[in-house]
């Protein structure tokens, strides 16, 4: 993973500040959505190689939630978005 | 005696004498030598021995490739093994002692594993000790261990302190040689702010050791000027004594400074390493070249030494290699080291150059010897000769000194850390790495350029090209375009029919046969041959090894070194001590302390601590005449009961909840309802993980319309703040709900007992009465007439009446001193949290012991908290799985011996009563377990199978590791007060 991680609110940021939360792309289903789409969201994880989007928090930093997008091979970071903006260009 | 310090010349300060011992021996060297430099000086050629053979070692390089002249440097925790001498710059003080060797390293008893070669070739690990298996372990290993090895570590913690930093610059130079030095040069005059970065304890590289004119300059001059318009730059910082060892993600680099390794005083005010990160927005890598070993006989003896390292010797320390040297090479390095010699008036023997058509350049006095090698160096402890083979005759030629080189290898470790693999290039024979790459630009002989001006002119040029990238308009460079004058030979590989052994790993001891051999076992793959013969991996990593091990297997597979391929190159490129690993965490700074703001209060009132995560939480408080803790507990817990008693609660978890959707959230995040608590009450709440098991359990109370105080375990208090954060910003970022995490800005005091009420009413100022101020009632309250403010709830894990006051941090002591105050006529007394842990036990409330992440809150018997008209909350989806609501879920009971003179612990296993131990036969465990004063016995808190169904039943509870078998009963896990009519007081 990369050594820096340039948070939105903070700017570029040692990985040490920051925790991993996992697999960014996978949205909660709604509460009626039903056993399969919960079983999915809850246990299944793709491992992808190459680009990859996961859940960052700047644990000791702004506290924010980001959604760090990076190629797992090359560690390369594409881009990171506060997690409640990810809406919005999702 | 085979070398010597030459009266005059060199860089080192002959008025700046320092005193040093070695093996425990008076020795003196100069200001500017290195350790090695110095034994040199004192004619102390031989100063090891090696790995496996305990064959006697020289000094072979100048530098960080250095594979035999390992020492132990320190005494006490100071000691250092495995440091390489060729590296130490020397100091007044310093004590050094040789390796590997017993009695002494000039007679070792280990050399007698030289006459069992023949069973420690290639692969002897696998062969010799594949059978009985039982031998390898206790006859083997021993002997392997005690024969084998380096130095050995100390036992005595490290006195010293390190530390670590970050810094940004953008331009890191790496490597303050020719290259580096111009890079640095000419991106320090247009502006950037540059690091040079270097090993050494004097900048300069292979410039400290030339004697060659650079134009009209002489480079010692070139040096002293360009290290003069550098330091008059404020935005250049030079780095010396520092290593750069790795190259990571976002052209992060780590280095070493060696801040105060250079004296025997140190200040222990200061580090002695420095670990830095290095945020480059690029890097100029100038890490230079390593002059490759020739593989011939016995090119281990001492006395034997690389040409460009004698060079260095001669040039920096005026240190002469001996009497008469010959130069055994097939590159011109050979001939630049047989002229500074002859220039310092010592005698080159013979030129022994094993290229057919040696240069016509060469003017000195000594015979060049063109298409000849020297196939077999002699002598035991001391080089006394070689013999030379030209033209198919042998030669002997007497000499103590031999210097060797078989050209040079690009040092492109760092540029090979994230993932980029070396390409042989036939026209440079070597290993090259990608030029260019994002971040890191490669100059200079790490580049593959071989003359002194054309390294200048590459790195000058090199930092030219980068810096319109980096917004600096691109200023002259530092030095004009030259070009690169340097031949590149075929590279010899290995000299054949050489008598002895031709060693082509020195600190592993891998010589030339065990490469053969593992070809022709089909261990030829690069990878394999390395495991097969352990070559390179030793800890220079192969520096000097790696390359001529790749030259002699593809001789032997019939291809080309390209064909081989390498293994791969990971940081550390030098090894590196864990002390700068470590840094400041150490001691009592490995981890943060953290204190309730009633710690000295506690401790005032005789507290006995326990370390719980990170908190010093108080355990118990024990009295005058008390012999054990289940003493101090046991009154405490009675007197709770009977009277009253005043526990820090300050440690458990607090998060301000504001927002006008803050209770919306609440009832999202919970599995029980909160969105119409009303305003002044407290309520317990459950939180689920998505998968519907219990994560975490607390009160929140609702201040305000908008406004909810939530508590947590102690444990758990960062892990729910964060969960909190997620699920608002994440999950609902449309939801207006914002937190504050206040743990440390409350002191949290319970009060609980009979007589809690009357003892609190002397500091509120409200009416704190059973009708005033009922059960789970939450209110801010006006204390000692209107001189504090704090918030006071009525809830109770005791059972009994109870409260728990916050009040500022500040104010806690002072506050816990007045509870003390106005309780004494009561009986009140402190109380820790063992004595906590009885009384709720003692009511069947369960903590983090019971709530593992394998129970949800039926099986807690919860089920009826569980809102089943709330649309949505974490968990709920998956609740309703099958294996979630399966009957015979492990669930909550109390449990007690049937004589209560027995008692079982927690972890033990519950069978049915005649059952016998098996996976099959276990109906579930003790979650929690403790003795009752109360109930005069053991009694404890556990899950089982249809736990809730079989309250009397008989049971065995099995401790295997104690091998203890109780007699016990299920029952209520409530034991005490079941109708909760102490609650009310
Ligand atoms: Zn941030």
């Amino acid at each position: 993973m990369a050594s820096l991680i340039a948070c939105p609110h903070c700017g570029p940021r040692p990985k040490e500040e920051f925790t991993v939360k996992g697999d960014a792309a996978i949205a909660r289903p709604a509460a009626d959505a039903g056993e399969d789409a919960w079983y999915a969201y809850v246990y299944l994880r793709d491992n992808p190689r190459g680009r990859h989007k996961e859940y960052w928090h700047h644990t000791s930093g702004c506290r924010r939630w980001l959604v760090v997008e990076r190629d797992t091979v090359t560690h390369v970071v594409y881009a990171v978005l506060d997690a409640s903006a990810q809406g919005e260009t999702a | 005696m085979s070398s010597f310090r030459l009266s005059k010349g060199g860089r080192i300060d002959r008025a700046k004498p320092l005193d040093f011992t070695f093996d425990g021996k008076p020795m003196q060297g100069f200001a500017g030598d290195t350790l090695a430099s110095a034994l040199l000086a004192n004619g102390r050629q031989l100063v090891g021995r090696s790995f496996k053979y305990h064959r006697p070692r020289g000094i072979l390089t100048a530098g960080a490739a250095e594979p035999n002249a390992l020492v132990t440097i320190g005494e006490g925790g100071r000691t250092e093994a495995n440091t390489r001498a060729t590296l130490v710059e020397l100091y007044s003080g310093l004590k050094a002692k040789s390796q590997n060797r017993w009695p002494s390293v000039d007679f070792d008893l280990g050399a007698v594993n030289s006459l069992l070669s023949p069973f420690l070739g290639a692969g002897f690990y696998y062969k010799t000790f594949m059978w009985p298996a039982a031998f390898w372990e206790k006859v083997y290993e021993p002997i392997i261990r005690k024969a084998a090895g380096l130095g050995r570590a100390t036992y005595e913690p490290d006195p010293d302190t390190y530390e670590k930093c970050w810094t940004h610059c953008d331009l890191l130079v790496i490597g303050a040689g020719p290259a580096g030095l111009a890079a640095a040069l000419t991106a320090g005059r247009a502006g950037a702010r540059v690091i040079l970065a270097d090993e050494g304890f004097e900048p300069g590289g292979s410039l400290l050791a030339e004697t060659a004119a650079i134009g009209e300059k002489a480079a010692a001059v070139l040096l002293e000027e360009t290290l003069a318009e550098l330091a008059s730059l404020a935005n250049v910082r030079i780095f010396s004594r520092t290593t750069v060892f790795g190259w990571y993600d976002g052209n992060v680099f780590g280095a070493v400074e060696s801040v105060q390794k250079n004296t025997a005083a140190i200040d222990p005010n200061r580090p002695v390493e420095r670990l830095w990160r290095l945020a480059a927005r690029h890097a100029i890598l100038a890490s230079g070249a390593e002059e490759r070993p020739l593989v011939f006989g016995g090119n281990d003896i001492p006395g034997v030494m690389m040409a460009g390292a004698m060079r260095s010797y001669l040039n920096r320390q005026a240190i002469a290699p001996g009497k008469r040297t010959v130069v055994f090479t097939n590159d011109e390095s050979g001939y630049r080291t047989a002229t500074d010699l002859e220039a310092a008036g010592l005698e080159v023997a013979a030129i022994v150059d094993s290229r057919v058509g040696a240069p016509s350049s060469w003017a000195g006095r000594a015979p060049v010897f063109p298409g000849a090698v020297v196939q077999d160096a002699k002598g035991g402890k001391a080089l006394t000769g070689v013999t030379m083979i030209k033209g198919g005759a042998l030669e002997t030629i007497k000499a103590d000194a031999l210097a060797m080189s078989g050209g040079w290898s690009p040092i492109i470790h760092l540029a090979c850390h994230r993932g980029a693999r070396p390409v042989w290039s036939d026209a440079k024979a070597a290993f090259v790495a990608p030029q260019t790459q994002d971040g890191l630009t490669i100059a200079g002989s790490a580049a593959g350029v071989g003359a002194l001006e054309a390294c200048l002119a590459d790195g000058a040029e090199k930092a030219g090209n980068v810096l319109p990238s980096l917004g600096f308009s691109s200023a002259a460079a530092a030095f004009t375009p030259a070009v690169d004058t340097a031949t590149v030979a075929k590279p010899l590989w290995c000299v054949r029919g050489a008598k002895g052994k031709a060693f082509v790993d020195y600190q592993n001891d891998v010589h030339l046969k065990d490469l053969r051999l593992a070809v022709s076992e089909g261990y030829g793959h690069v990878e394999l041959a390395k495991r097969y013969t352990t070559n390179g991996m030793a800890t220079d990593q192969g520096k000097l090894s790696n390359v001529n091990a790749i030259g002699i297997l593809a001789e032997a597979r019939k291809v080309s070194p390209a064909d081989v391929g390498t293994t791969t190159f990971r940081p550390f490129y030098t090894p590196l001590s864990f002390g700068a690993l470590t840094g400041a965490s150490k001691g009592k700074h490995f981890q943060p302390v953290r204190k309730s703001p009633l710690h000295d209060w506690a401790r005032k009132n005789g507290a006995v601590f326990v370390e719980t995560g990170l908190w010093y939480r108080s355990s118990w408080f024990p009295k005058a005449g008390e012999t054990t803790w289940r003493d101090s507990v046991d009154r405490e817990v009675l007197n709770v009961r009977k009277n009253a008693g005043i526990c820090d609660v300050s440690t458990l978890g607090k998060i301000e909840i504001f927002g006008k959707d803050a209770a919306e959230f609440l009832n999202r995040i919970y599995c029980n309802a909160f969105l119409k608590l009303p305003v002044g009450k407290a309520r317990y709440g459950l939180m689920l993980r998505e998968d519907g098991m219990i994560y975490d359990d607390g009160t929140t109370s609702r201040l305000s319309e908008n406004h909810f105080f939530m508590t947590t375990t102690t444990a758990y208090a960062a892990g729910v703040m964060n969960h909190l954060e997620f699920c608002a910003q994440a999950l609902w970022p449309d939801l207006d709900v914002q937190f504050a995490s206040s743990t440390d800005q409350w002191a949290q005091i319970a009060v609980a007992g009979p007589k809690s009420r009357t003892i609190l009413q002397a500091l509120v100022d409200e009416d704190i009465c059973e009708v005033a101020f009922p059960f789970l009632g939450a209110k801010e309250v006006s204390l000692f007439g209107g001189k504090l403010t704090g918030r006071l709830f009525r809830i109770s894990f005791s059972g009994e009446l109870a409260y728990e006051l916050a009040v500022p941090a500040g104010y806690g002591e002072a506050v816990a001193d007045a509870i003390m105050q106005a309780g004494s006529p009561h009986g009140i007394c402190p109380y820790g949290v063992e004595a906590l842990g009885v009384m709720r036990i003692e009511k069947g409330h369960v903590t983090h012991s019971e709530i593992n992440g394998t129970v949800t809150p039926a099986d807690l018997g919860f089920a009826k908290m569980v809102s089943t008209t709330k649309p949505d909350f974490i968990g709920k989806a998956m609740l309703s799985r099958d294996g979630m609501v399966a009957q015979d879920r492990l669930s909550l009971v109390g449990v007690k011996p049937l004589d209560p003179a027995t008692t079982f612990r927690t972890g033990s296993h519950i069978l049915s009563e005649a059952a016998t131990p098996s996976l099959e036969n276990d109906q579930g465990y003790v979650t929690s377990s403790c003795f009752s004063p109360n109930l005069g016995s053991t009694i404890g808190l556990a899950l089982v199978k249809h736990g809730p169904k079989r309250h009397g039943e008989q049971v065995t509870v099995w401790n295997d590791l104690k091998n203890e078998y109780t007699k016990a009963v299920l029952c209520s896990p409530v034991f005490f007060d079941p109708e909760n009519e102490k609650l009310h007081g």
